[in-house]
């Protein structure tokens, strides 16, 4: 009954919410307009109080107009219209923002301001923006008198500087100051601290005004130019190779997310299991039909649908995994190629299957907020879905790690890995932890498809992609020890990044590839082989 | 010494299959090309080129199960030396298209011209001449099998491992033909083929002078893989795969062994790719992509591995299944062909080949009890043949159990 209703109100609620908005924009429209109105044949006074007003109002289009007013580049008609126009260019409705042709240049009559008022419009311009109460809104000013770099503006950044206490804006705040300095006559001492300051910054925006600079630049000043163009490169450089350590590392994350169950049930049943990749996109999946119910009964919760996802993902995927372990792969023990093959035919059947049931057309899995977005690390553009997934692979390797050494199923995994007779004439019940082995190896695959649902496609191929890459990983790494799955996604995913300018991706992974098949001559077991007689076999 | 090896390979069954290959090669042609079309027996032109895809698959599952059902060496990237084949072949026939191409360049062909190449890539001089083309056919899968297995077998890369890494090559072999660079029509491959041999390729005659030729051809790599299967390098090939370690204890050169195998089952898999890529008109580098070498090896297992007439058997069967049920039910055919890896792999491990030789042998011994009976009162025993089903024991990976092959990790 009450899932009838939901969807209902849900809707309500949706329709309710537009109409509020659309009467909020209205209502806001309808107070600036007044307020620039008032600048038509007020005295100086009026036009003070109308300064104050416009300012106070925060509106976004207050600050062209005080801009116009302040260059004396705001117009009035005689019939109370105010307009903007710079020099001879195109005349701008000041209200609206937008260009107007119903009016003549010659109706336009500029509106005078003294000296005080000038004073007063600069303070508020300031206010709203260097001088404003927020962070944000400082910066964001800063950024943009960066870029601008006009002289005239050298004057509200100083007064700016001396009152700034956060240090990221103020940073910003002399880098913007340094850029205008230097399209100004002054000292070579203010020069080159301008340049030391624009070199300090170290991006390529802080390249091309230095660049921009260096063509009329006097001799002292292009040494000095010049000297801050080569720190920048460096600093890109740098950058650089920071930023292919970082994709890198966020490549190797996902690989061992894909790889790390994959090395799990190899290191213990020594069995690879070709339908691992169809457990990432059964995990992917899971995400879909959880974020899909979550839509259609309770939108509020949809933060929350990746931590919900997760357990879910986790017992489903297990849960098949010892569904196959029991139905099929204990079956064909000591026969590893042979599993190999049933397992190949068994990605096939679940494929085909969620391909029926899903379509095959890729699925929309949305981020929830906190996923979405990027922030700036020294240059480096990092996205959070990047940064969360690279935490939680770490997350779910520290609790592997932990159930393998710390947990009594644990202890009985690696003593199977090491030694499966022995094991079993200890007492251990080997085809239990086969079965646990499998269900935790496919628990891990579907964790690592909800990781992927929010960086690739969900579709149900989603598995093949990754499925060889995880195989690498697991060969170069060696198994039987999760370290060698970590260190292997990491080089392979770093060397990976490190290949791709030079080489073109698929190159890169051609490359990748070979080298893997050269390293498994060297060492036929992988980086970190378990040593002794056991494994010998 | 040779007539001799050849004599010892033609036992009963070889005999067999290699007449019935060559009655195909020479009546299914005779058939299409005499009888007037509507004629009950006649075979139809799209058969014709039909069946020789088939026999071009079945040399390619010959030639895998030579290795993995003899030498236990499972190879997930077979499909590249069928594919590499393939693509000499198809080189050979895109030089054969002369000014007939879209752009009546006389050199270059189409996609050349397209994409600005000023003249032809050094590995495609000399391939408009059909013995070069037939020698590179065998010799570029066989060098690489060479150079591959010489690395992978000389560090002991052995089992699971060395069936990754063959997926990994033919997967970076299809990553590396999609690039245009490579010079091979990158994404759309080689097509539009107009003469073989200066016979033109679409004509009735010419594909069923194909057909005859891909017959023929898996007759004789039957009889070659006989003679190896027959002699005393082959009884190596066998013990390898039972028992590596061992017999390279008692001193044979187990990697050369294997490297003889896998290098001769290249070969064999190239002839059939150029034989494939006539017949079908087109070679593209979907031909690496993993999926296909292990559908291969589905085709080994159903027919019976450890046998040579089962590949061809598995081959033809699952290939004809394979057409019917993709244009009769597409949706269902992945389920069916995943289903057969499963089925085969837990209940037929001795394929097609091995129920029939276990039913025939059950039924001779019951035979030879009921006239022991007959003749000797009491009888000696149950007969002891193998039960098909793979037993249910888990733990005991040492003892091999009944009716499995025993993994060649000793």
């Amino acid at each position: 009954m009450t899932c009838g209703v939901r969807p209902f109100r849900a809707v309500l609620a949706c329709l309710l919410l537009l109409v509020a908005l659309a009467f909020a924009s209205l209502a806001r429209a309808q107070d600036t307009s007044p307020l620039i109105s008032d600048f038509g044949g007020a005295n100086l006074r009026a036009l003070a109080a109308a300064v104050e007003a416009l300012a106070a109002s925060g509106d976004e289009r207050a600050l062209p107009v005080l801009q116009a007013l302040g260059d004396g580049n705001l117009y009035e008609t005689v019939d109370g219209g105010i307009y903007i126009r710079e020099g001879r260019g195109a005349i701008i409705d000041a209200a609206t923002g937008e260009t107007t042709t119903d009016v003549e240049p010659d109706d336009l009559r500029v509106i005078r301001i003294n000296n005080a008022l000038r004073r007063d419009i600069r303070a508020a311009i300031g206010g709203m923006t260097l001088l404003s109460e927020d962070d944000n809104t400082r910066l964001r000013a800063a950024r943009e008198m960066f870029s601008t770099a006009d002289p005239a503006n050298i004057e509200l950044l100083d007064e700016a500087l001396a009152q700034e206490d956060n240090a990221a804006v103020r940073r910003v705040m002399e880098q913007a100051r340094a850029a205008a300095i230097l399209r100004t006559d002054v000292s070579e001492e203010d020069f080159a601290a301008a340049v030391a300051v624009i070199a300090a910054r170290g991006d390529r925006q802080a390249l091309g005004i230095l660049n921009a600079n260096l063509a009329n630049a006097s001799e002292a000043e292009r040494v000095n130019i010049e000297a801050g163009i080569a720190r920048i490169n460096q600093a890109l450089a740098i950058q650089g190779v920071g930023q292919n350590v970082w994709y890198g590392i966020s490549l190797g994350s996902v690989l061992l997310l894909a790889a790390i169950g994959l090395a799990i049930t190899f290191g213990v049943m020594g069995v690879i299991n070709m339908a691992h990749g169809e457990m990432v996109m059964i995990g992917a999946y899971v995400t879909f039909v959880v974020q899909e119910i979550i839509r259609t009964t309770n939108p509020g919760l949809f933060d929350y649908s990746l931590a919900i996802a997760v357990p879910m993902a986790f017992l489903i995927t297990g849960l098949i995994g010892v569904a196959i372990e029991r139905g099929i792969i204990r079956w064909l023990y000591g026969r590893p190629l042979e599993t190999l093959l049933a397992t190949w035919g068994l990605s096939l059947i679940i494929q085909q299957g969620v391909r029926t049931i899903f379509g095959a057309t890729n699925r929309d899995v949305g981020n929830p907020s906190y996923m979405s977005g990027a922030f700036d690390f020294m240059g480096i553009a990092i996205t959070y879905n990047r940064l969360w997934i690279v935490v939680f692979s770490l997350v779910v390797f520290a609790l592997l790690l932990l159930v393998l050494n710390k947990t009594p199923l644990g202890l009985q995994m690696r003593a199977v890995t090491q030694n499966r007779r022995m094991a079993s004439s200890m007492g251990i019940r080997t085809p239990w932890v086969d079965a646990m082995t499998f269900g935790l190896g496919s628990g891990v695959a579907g964790l690592a498809g909800v990781a992927l649902s929010q960086i690739d496609n969900v579709s149900p191929n989603l598995g093949q992609g990754y499925i060889i890459d995880s195989f690498m990983v697991v060969v170069f790494g060696g198994v039987g020890n999760l370290w060698g799955t970590l260190v292997g996604a990491m080089t392979l995913g770093i060397a990976n990044k490190f290949l791709e300018p030079y080489a073109g991706a698929v190159l890169a992974k051609i490359i990748i590839l070979v080298l893997i098949i050269l390293f498994i001559q060297r060492r036929p077991r992988g980086l970190f082989a378990l040593k002794g007689r056991a494994v010998e076999q | 010494m040779i007539t001799q090896a050849i004599l010892r390979a033609l036992d009963k069954k070889a005999i067999w299959v290699i007449s019935i290959l060559i009655a195909m090669a020479i009546l299914v042609p005779l058939s299409n090309l005499l009888l007037p079309t509507g004629h009950p027996l006649r075979v139809p032109n799209y058969m014709v080129s039909l069946l020789g895809k088939y026999l071009s698959y079945a040399m390619l599952a010959l030639a895998l199960d030579l290795i993995w059902g003899y030498c236990g060496i499972l190879s997930l990237g077979h499909g590249a030396f069928f594919a590499l084949g393939g693509y000499a072949m198809g080189v050979y026939l895109m030089r054969q298209i002369g000014t007939r191409g879209v752009y009546s360049h006389p050199e270059l062909p189409d996609f050349m011209v397209f994409l600005g190449w000023p003249e032809l890539p050094w590995y495609w001089l000399g391939m408009d001449q059909f013995w070069f083309a037939a020698i590179m056919v065998m010799f570029v899968p066989g060098l690489l099998a060479f150079v591959f297995g010489w690395f992978a077998f000389r560090s002991r890369v052995t089992g699971v491992y060395l069936s990754i890494i063959t997926q990994a090559m033919t997967y970076a072999l299809m990553l590396a033909f999609f690039r245009n660079d490579m010079g091979f029509g990158g994404n759309n491959g080689l097509t539009d083929f107009r003469d073989i041999l200066g016979a033109p390729i679409a004509a009735q005659t010419t594909r069923a002078a194909l057909f005859s030729a891909t017959a023929i051809a898996l007759a004789a790599s039957f009889l070659v893989c006989s003679m190896i299967v027959k002699s005393k390098l082959g009884k190596v090939m066998v013990a390898v795969r039972d028992a590596e370690s061992r017999t390279r204890f008692i001193g044979y050169r187990v990697e050369n062994v294997k490297l003889f195998a896998f290098t001769v089952s290249a070969i064999m898999a190239g002839i059939a790719g150029a034989l494939y890529v006539p017949q079908v008109g087109i070679i593209n580098p979907g031909e690496f992509a993993p999926a296909n070498s292990i559908e291969v090896v589905i085709w080994a297992a159903v027919g019976g591995r450890g046998t040579l007439i089962g590949p061809i058997i598995g081959a033809i069967v699952v290939n004809v299944g394979k057409s019917y049920f993709t244009a009769a039910l597409p949706d269902f055919w992945l389920f069916a062909l995943g289903g057969l890896f499963v089925f085969v792999t837990l209940f037929m491990p001795k394929g097609i080949v091995g129920v029939f030789t276990s039913a025939w042998s059950a039924l001779r011994a019951r035979r030879a009890s009921a006239r022991a009976q007959k003749g000797a009162g009491p009888m000696p025993g149950p007969s002891t043949d193998a039960p098909a089903r793979p037993s249910q024991r888990q733990d005991n990976e040492t003892e091999t159990p009944p009716g499995a092959k025993p993994s060649p990790a000793e």
